[in-house]
């Protein structure tokens, strides 16, 4: 048998055996949760009424925060990544608080801005009769708050990783600065903004501290996945574990859909 | 306000020591150490309700007092909550809810064989100071636009609510139903509801933050909240000590101070 | 289509390039320099890429570029084609899509666009590589896609920058005498950029030497060949480029003489190129493998930095590169009698 060639197989037991303990403390709840799962009823605890309001609402909000997201975050990325103005590095860092931000946190400086008596949402009430707590549309802007980073930066990323130079050539081809973005900018960072796409949904999805903080708890309009859970942990486990389950399972989703494009830049293919 | 009930308390000590009344307690199979015991020592963990948070506060700065080698620690939260926690293995030395029902959960694990009710609690509706839509009643809230606030279904306070609405012939819609009661309470504070249905101790110890109106007696709701020293506590004898404390007129000052009634 | 008129004065940080040109319809302009002359920042300034400091840009009678008129026309809007150095071709799109994209962007549906780009693809003979990547394709065969995508825009001029760099020898000179085919068939004018003279010699018309950003000399290839300006020209035009007819691995030169061919299957209207120093001076007639020895006799001896160059009028007549040493060896005067000899191999041989 050849020395090196096992040396180069079998990994060296001062690695082997911290990194077993990191799999298994990272697989070990998750397994918990699939093996003590209250399997018989899942049908009836998953189509009950409580968890079809906080699966239908959740799935509407974090699509929305996710469509908000693209819409507003891909111009600012844009900006971040090629325009020049003063502020810049300031404006990209302040893109990132969200992340670093504990989710509670978040929820209350959006009461502080958007709430009734807040800077920006007094005047959406006295003028117009808006109110963003308690509603759903409030929902959307919490999670649009904690995920939309994610967007933005994925997309910044790419933009910056991008060859201008092809974007040039499609200049000299006589395409618009709109035709450029559209059939040349566009196409090429496309893997990365369906990436970043994904993570903003997930991150909306599970969105719990700024939520509950903001938006309140109220079954149908402002309980979503998470806060069911939370909820149902008292009163009704077994949902809650069944909830779990799904947000689970769209976490898994996630990963295997992204793979490793985590935060891939540039050209595909 | 905690500052007045900490006098009230250290007046009392200073009274009890010198009587020796008992607790007014429903079971009697607890045998309360004295204040100043030997017997008391060590750290102890107390799990209770949000809205217990001033009384039980200051009446573990005065157990600490008097029992010096006790540290107390107090983990706040809704009563439903913290018996699913307890229930699931947290460690509590002691346990004091706003509602049978939540200590029943903890019972039925077998964890809480004995238990005394030692203050009773009715609700109240707080209101922000400064608010532009008049409450006057409950049947206010029942008026279309008024936002109001409640606890979550599942935490004494909520089902209380519930009841209220219900004794009263309410049809009232939240728009929230938070966490506990300490959290309709922000709410309120936060100007973000035109009403929350909270303890009257909550009314009390957000002082000037809120304006509360008060329920009539007959129209009201009220909680009784049990204590029970955990079995399996790693410290039995301080748990007993603290319960009975509790239970004491240095105690019961205390809580009546903070607003709650005679259990 | 009317040609490019153009005075363009650029800052370029480390010196100015100011350089006047103009090319008619259906020229070809060589923009010879050495690296760093300045010839891709006059290619930009050009297209628009660049806006330029002082000076102006006329295409077609329109105005692109007039700083003192604060006129400045994006490149979209400019109508000229750009061949990169690198191609940047399109990744993401086939080779018939990145064709059309010309088409597509000035307003064709994309059926439309895709049939005008067929017809350049047939033109170019990519025919079967039409619906692959840009991944897949050859070097050679992304230089004919890069043009092709230029010329579908229909420009009003082209540009070319260093078109064929990015080839290996081997493959250069066959693109080389397609592309001279190709420039011929365009009506607009054309500039194109290189530092290799054979690229000049080979495919324009006329001759820009631009060095450090100034115009060092201008002209048609013979002109510049026969009397360079500076050291830079001499080196680097010192080439001979002979036309005549080829058959059968023979070439009959026009001015008189022939020459034999590496390739044998070449027919027809030729170009031969043949370095300078790829000829030798003898003199008495030699022996040995070259299979090309004639005669002539010398008009002219030139110093030019540390070599000599010898004019010598022959069949061929040619420039002959060699060492002050051999010039005083051989003792060559005007009008001394030599041999001159240089090998089949030595030999470029375009179709012309």
């Amino acid at each position: 048998m050849n020395k090196r060639g096992r040396s180069r197989s079998t990994p060296p037991w001062p690695v082997a055996i911290p990194a077993i303990i990191a799999l298994a403390f990272l697989v070990l709840p998750v397994l918990g949760l699939l093996i003590r799962a209250p399997w018989g009823r899942l049908i009836e605890l998953l189509t009950s009424r409580t968890s079809l309001d906080a699966l239908r609402l959740s799935l509407v909000t974090a699509l929305s925060a996710t469509v908000i997201s693209i819409a507003i975050g891909l111009p600012l990325a844009w900006l971040l990544a090629r325009a020049e103005f003063p502020g810049r590095r300031f404006a990209r860092a302040l893109v990132t608080v969200p992340l670093v931000l504990p989710p509670v946190v978040g929820g209350i400086a959006l009461l502080l801005a958007f709430g009734r008596r807040g800077m920006v949402g007094q005047y959406l009430d006295s003028c117009c009769g808006i109110t963003l707590p308690f509603s759903t549309p409030g929902v959307v802007v919490a999670e649009t708050f904690v995920a939309m980073p994610f967007l933005i930066i994925t997309v910044e990323g790419a933009l910056r990783g991008l060859d201008t130079r092809l974007e040039d050539a499609a200049a000299t081809l006589g395409a618009s600065k709109w035709a450029v973005f559209r059939r040349v900018t566009l196409p090429l960072i496309g893997p990365s903004l369906i990436a970043g796409g994904v993570l903003t949904f997930a991150r909306a999805l599970g969105e719990f501290g700024a939520t509950i903080t903001f938006a309140g708890n109220l079954p149908g309009v402002t309980q979503t996945l998470p806060l069911a859970v939370y909820m149902g942990l008292e009163g009704d486990p077994d949902q809650a574990i069944a909830l779990s389950l799904v947000l689970l399972l769209v976490s898994i989703a996630v990963l295997v859909g992204l793979r490793d494009r985590w935060l891939r830049t540039g050209v595909a293919s | 306000m905690r500052r007045p009930v900490i006098l009230v308390v250290a007046a009392a000590l200073a009274l009890s020591a010198c009587s020796s009344a008992g607790p007014s307690s429903t079971s009697p199979a607890t045998s309360p150490a004295t204040p100043g015991s030997a017997a008391a020592q060590g750290a102890l963990t107390v799990f209770a309700a949000s809205s217990l948070k001033e009384a039980f506060t200051a009446i573990g700065k005065a157990f600490e007092a008097a029992n010096p080698g006790v540290s107390v620690t107090f983990n706040f939260g809704p009563s439903s909550t913290l018996a699913t926690q307890i229930g699931a293995g947290a460690p509590a030395d002691v346990f004091a809810s706003a509602s049978g029902k939540t200590m029943d959960t903890v019972a039925a694990a077998g964890l809480a064989p004995s238990r005394s009710n030692f203050a009773t609690n009715s609700l109240e509706i707080a209101t922000p100071p400064a608010s532009s839509v008049a409450i006057s009643s409950l049947a206010d809230l029942a008026k279309p636009g008024v936002k109001v606030a409640v606890c979550q279904q599942a935490v004494p306070c909520g089902a209380g609510a519930q009841t209220l609405f219900t004794k009263n012939s309410v049809q009232i819609k939240p728009v929230t139903e938070e966490v506990d009661v300490k959290s309709v309470l922000a709410k309120v504070e936060l100007g973000e509801v035109d009403a929350g249905i909270v303890y009257v101790t909550d009314v009390q110890a957000a002082g000037a933050k809120v304006v509360g109106v008060v329920i009539p007696a007959d129209h009201n709701v009220t909680n009784k909240y049990p204590i029970a020293a955990i079995k399996g506590s790693a410290n039995a004898a301080t748990a007993q000590a603290f319960v009975a404390f509790v239970l004491s007129p240095a105690g019961q000052a205390a809580l009546a101070s903070a607003g709650f009634a005679a259990p | 289509m009317t040609g490019v008129v153009a005075r363009v004065v650029l800052n370029r940080g480390d010196f100015t390039l100011d350089i006047e040109v103009a090319v008619a319809p259906g020229e070809v302009v060589a923009v010879l320099g050495p690296n760093g002359a300045g010839k891709s920042s006059l290619l930009r300034a050009l297209c628009g890429l660049a806006a330029i400091d002082q000076g102006q840009i006329v295409i077609g009678d329109v105005v692109v570029d007039d700083p003192a008129r604060d006129v400045f026309v994006d490149p979209a809007r400019r109508r000229i084609g750009f061949v990169f150095q690198d191609y940047r071709l399109f990744p993401h799109l086939s080779v018939l899509d990145n064709v059309a994209f010309g088409p597509r962007s000035a307003g064709a549906s994309g059926g439309k666009a895709r049939d005008q780009a067929r017809v350049w693809i047939d033109r170019f003979g990519l025919t079967d590589l039409a619906g692959r990547r840009p991944g897949e394709i050859s070097g050679g065969q992304a230089q004919r896609v890069a043009l092709a995508r230029a010329l579908a825009a229909q420009p009003h001029a082209l540009l070319l920058d260093e078109p064929l760099a990015a080839l290996d020898i081997a493959t250069r000179q066959d693109v080389r005498a397609e592309l001279r085919s190709h420039l011929r068939s365009f009506q607009g004018p054309t500039i194109l950029v290189t530092h290799d003279p054979l690229d000049a010699l080979v495919l324009a018309d006329r001759v820009v030497v631009l060095e450090s950003g100034r115009v060092t000399q201008a002209g048609t290839t013979a002109q510049i060949a026969q009397r360079p300006a500076t050291s830079y020209v001499a080196q680097v035009m010192g080439l001979n480029l002979l036309r005549g007819q080829a058959s059968a691995g023979l070439i009959a030169l026009d001015d008189g003489g022939e020459l034999h061919a590496p390739d044998h299957l070449l027919a027809g209207p030729a170009l031969v190129a043949v370095r300078p120093t790829a000829i030798s001076l003898h003199a008495h007639k030699p022996e040995g493998s070259a299979r090309n020895v004639w005669a002539g006799h010398v008009t002219g001896v030139q110093p030019i930095g540390d070599r000599v160059r010898v004019t010598v009028s022959g069949a061929p007549s040619v420039v002959v590169d060699v060492t002050a040493g051999a010039v005083v060896e051989l003792g060559l005067v005007a009008g001394s009698e030599v041999w001159l000899s240089t090998k089949a191999t030595e030999l470029e041989v375009y179709p012309g």
